[in-house]
C-alpha cells in the first residue's frame, strides 16, 4: 500500500462522505453540555463539536458536530462520534481514547494502535506519516477535549 | 512593444543555472514539478554564490567605522540598492528601503503613519494625518499582509476602514474602485497582481483616482515584480513593496519603495542605532530616507544576494520572461477551463492575469487535492494563501494554486493538469463529462 493509500483508506473516504454525528445538537434534560469551535488557520477547516454529559455517571449522553474541511478532518470527526456512541463512553474513558489517538497520530508511524480502544480511528494511522496533516486529524478530538474542560469547570 | 518570449530551449538553459532545477529533488524517479514560485522561488547559483562570496571575503559592519573593509562592504551593500532601484524604475537609490520582507515593508508604512498620528512625526508628516471621518481603503482580494496593518492603523487613528468588494470571480473593476474612493479617502492600498487570482489591477488608473482626492497609494507588488517589467516611478504610486524570496533572491529581506517626498515625510516606527543624526538624553533626530528606516544591523549579505538576483532577471529580460509566462499561463488556464469539475478563480481567461492560477476542485477539499498532487511530485500551494476574506467571498475556505515562473516548462503544467484529473479519479469525484 502506498503512503497515499495508507492515508486515504476506504473506511476514511466512506466516513468523510457519510459522516457520523454531523448535524444538530440537542442536550438531553439534566445533562451538562458544552460546545467548542476549533479552527485550523492553515487551511480554514473548522469544526464545532458539542457534547452533553450526565453529571452523575459522567457518561456522554449526546454528541454532534458541524463543520467543513478536508476528508481527513471530516472523517476524523466521524470516527470519533462513532466511537463515543458505539462504546457509550464516559468522559474519563473518552479522555483515554483521545490520548491513545493523539499518541498514534503524533508517532510518525511508530505506534501500532489498539483497535479495541480506537475502533475505525485506527484507519487514521496513515496520517501520522504526514506531519502537515496531523492538525486536520486532531481537530475534532481537540474540540472534544475543550468541551470536557468546560464541563469540568462548570461542575466545580 | 512585443518581444520574443523565452523559448523552451532558453528555459532549459536557464534551469541549468539553478541548483534546484539542475539537480532536482526526485519523486519516483521523476523530477518534481515545482509550481509554487508564488510562495517562494528557487535561487540561481549566482545568487547563492554572491551571498557566500560576500560573507567569505567582504563581510564588515556597513555604515559603521572608518576601515577600508567597511568602505568596501558598504559599497557592495549600497550597490545592491542601486541595482534594485534601477530594476523597479526608481530614479534614485534613496527611494529603496531595506525591510525584513514585504510584510515588514508594509508595516513600516502603516506603523510610520501611526507614529505620525501619535505626535511623533517628522517634517512634512502632516500629510499623513488621519482621524475620524478619514477613510483607509483596501480591496477584498488583499493578502493578509496588505490588510491587517491597515485594519490596525484605522483602529488606532479612528479612521474608517473600507474595501473594494470582489465579484463572483474574486476580481474587481476600476468602476468598483471608483465607487469606493471619495474625498475622505486618505490611503488606498492594493496589489498589482493578486496572489490568489493572478488578477492584474489597472495601477495607473487607480493612482489617478487616488491622486485626484489626495489619497496616498500603497502598492503590493510581490506577485508582479518577479514576473513582469515594473516601473514604480512611471506607475506613480507613493509606496510599493515586494519580497526578495519570490524574485530569486534570499529570504530575510524585502523592499520598500517610496516617492522621495513620501519617504522624507514618513517617521520611523522602529528606532535605534545608525538611523539617526543627533541623539541627546532627551531626543533623537533622524537621517533622511532610506537610512532613517534602517535602524540596527541590516541584512547585508541578503541585500547583496538580492542585487545579484535582479541582475540575473535583468539579463534574462523581464519582457521576454513575461511573454513566456503569458504563454504558460494560457496553457494552464485553457487546461483548467477544459477540465470538467474544476472552478477557476479569477479572470476566466488570460487577459489581466499574470503568473498563476488557483482552482477549486468540485467535491474535493484543497488539502486532499494537494496531498494527491504531492504524491505525484507536483508541488503547488493549497490553502487560503493568506487571503481568507477573498476565499470567504468566493464561498470557499481554500483553493489549489499553481504558479509559473521563468523556469517553468510546458511539461510541468501538463503534469499539474493531469494530476488534477488524477485526483478526481482517485477520490471518485463524480464529474459530468
Amino acid at each position: 500500500m502506498s503512503a497515499l493509500d495508507g492515508l486515504y483508506q476506504e473506511v476514511i473516504l466512506d466516513h468523510s462522505k457519510r459522516p457520523v454525528g454531523k448535524g444538530e445538537f440537542a442536550a438531553p434534560e439534566g445533562t451538562l453540555s458544552a460546545s467548542h469551535h476549533e479552527f485550523n488557520p492553515s487551511c480554514g477547516d473548522e469544526i464545532t463539536l458539542s457534547v452533553a454529559v450526565s453529571p452523575e455517571s459522567g457518561k456522554i449522553e449526546s454528541l454532534a458536530w458541524e463543520g467543513q474541511g478536508c476528508s481527513i478532518s471530516m472523517a476524523s470527526a466521524s470516527v470519533l462520534s462513532q466511537l463515543v456512541r458505539d462504546d457509550s463512553l464516559t468522559m474519563a474513558e473518552a479522555r483515554t481514547r483521545i490520548d491513545a489517538f493523539r499518541e498514534m497520530i503524533q508517532s510518525r508511524g511508530a505506534v501500532e494502535p489498539d483497535e479495541d480502544l480506537l475502533g475505525d480511528a485506527v484507519a487514521l494511522q496513515g496520517v501520522s506519516k504526514f506531519v502537515m496533516r496531523v492538525k486536520c486529524a486532531m481537530l475534532a478530538w481537540v474540540a472534544l477535549e475543550a468541551d470536557f474542560t468546560q464541563i469540568e469547570g462548570a461542575g466545580k | 512593444m512585443s518581444v520574443a518570449p523565452l523559448t523552451t530551449a532558453d528555459v532549459f538553459t536557464l534551469r541549468a543555472e539553478f541548483p534546484y532545477f539542475a539537480n532536482p529533488p526526485m519523486n519516483e524517479g521523476v523530477p518534481v514539478a515545482y509550481l509554487d514560485s508564488a510562495a517562494t522561488s528557487q535561487r540561481p547559483f549566482r545568487v547563492l554564490d554572491a551571498e557566500r562570496a560576500f560573507l567569505e571575503r567582504d563581510n564588515a559592519a556597513v555604515h559603521r567605522g572608518t576601515s577600508q573593509a567597511v568602505g568596501s562592504a558598504t559599497e557592495k551593500f549600497e550597490g545592491a540598492r542601486a541595482a534594485v532601484a534601477a530594476f523597479v524604475g526608481a530614479a534614485a537609490p534613496e527611494q529603496i528601503v531595506w525591510a525584513e520582507g514585504a510584510t515588514d515593508a508594509l508595516n513600516i508604512v502603516a506603523l510610520g503613519i501611526g507614529e505620525a498620528n501619535a505626535g511623533l512625526g517628522v517634517e512634512g508628516s502632516e500629510r499623513f494625518a488621519l482621524g475620524a471621518g478619514d477613510e483607509i481603503l483596501v480591496t477584498e482580494a488583499e493578502h493578509h499582509a496588505n490588510l491587517i496593518p491597515w485594519q490596525r492603523l484605522a483602529a488606532k487613528t479612528g479612521a474608517t476602514f473600507k474595501y473594494v468588494p470582489v465579484d463572483e470571480h474574486g476580481t474587481w473593476s476600476l468602476d468598483a474602485a471608483r465607487d469606493a474612493i471619495n474625498a475622505r479617502t486618505r490611503i488606498f492600498a492594493f496589489s498589482q497582481v493578486s496572489n490568489v487570482t493572478g488578477f492584474v489591477s489597472p495601477v495607473a488608473e487607480l493612482v489617478e483616482l487616488a491622486r485626484a482626492v489626495g489619497a496616498v497609494t500603497v502598492l503590493d507588488a510581490c506577485q508582479s515584480v518577479p514576473h513582469i517589467p515594473v516601473n514604480f516611478d512611471s506607475l506613480g504610486v507613493d509606496f510599493a513593496v515586494f519580497s526578495s524570496h519570490k524574485a530569486l533572491g534570499p529570504n530575510g529581506i524585502g523592499v520598500l519603495y517610496g516617492r522621495p517626498e513620501m519617504l522624507d515625510a514618513l517617521p520611523p516606527a522602529r528606532t535605534g542605532g545608525s538611523a539617526i543624526t543627533k541623539v541627546t538624553m532627551e531626543e533623537a533626530q533622524f537621517m533622511p530616507a532610506p537610512l532613517r528606516f534602517e535602524a540596527g544591523t541590516q541584512p547585508v549579505s541578503q541585500a547583496v544576494g538580492l542585487g545579484e538576483a535582479v541582475a540575473f532577471l535583468s539579463e534574462v529580460g523581464m519582457a521576454r520572461a513575461a511573454a513566456r509566462e503569458h504563454d504558460l499561463v494560457t496553457q494552464l488556464i485553457e487546461g483548467v477551463l477544459d477540465t470538467p469539475g474544476l472552478r477557476l478563480l479569477g479572470p476566466q481567461g488570460v487577459d489581466q492575469r499574470v503568473a498563476l492560477a488557483a482552482v477549486s476542485v468540485d467535491g474535493l477539499h484543497a488539502h486532499d487535492v494537494g496531498q494527491y498532487l504531492d504524491e505525484q511530485g507536483v508541488l503547488v500551494r493549497v490553502g487560503h494563501h493568506c487571503a481568507q476574506p477573498l476565499h470567504r467571498a468566493l464561498g470557499m475556505a481554500s483553493s489549489t494554486r499553481a504558479s509559473v515562473h521563468l523556469t517553468t516548462t510546458e511539461d510541468e503544467i501538463d503534469r499539474f493538469l493531469d494530476a488534477l484529473r488524477g485526483a478526481q479519479r482517485y477520490f471518485k469525484v463524480e464529474v459530468a463529462r
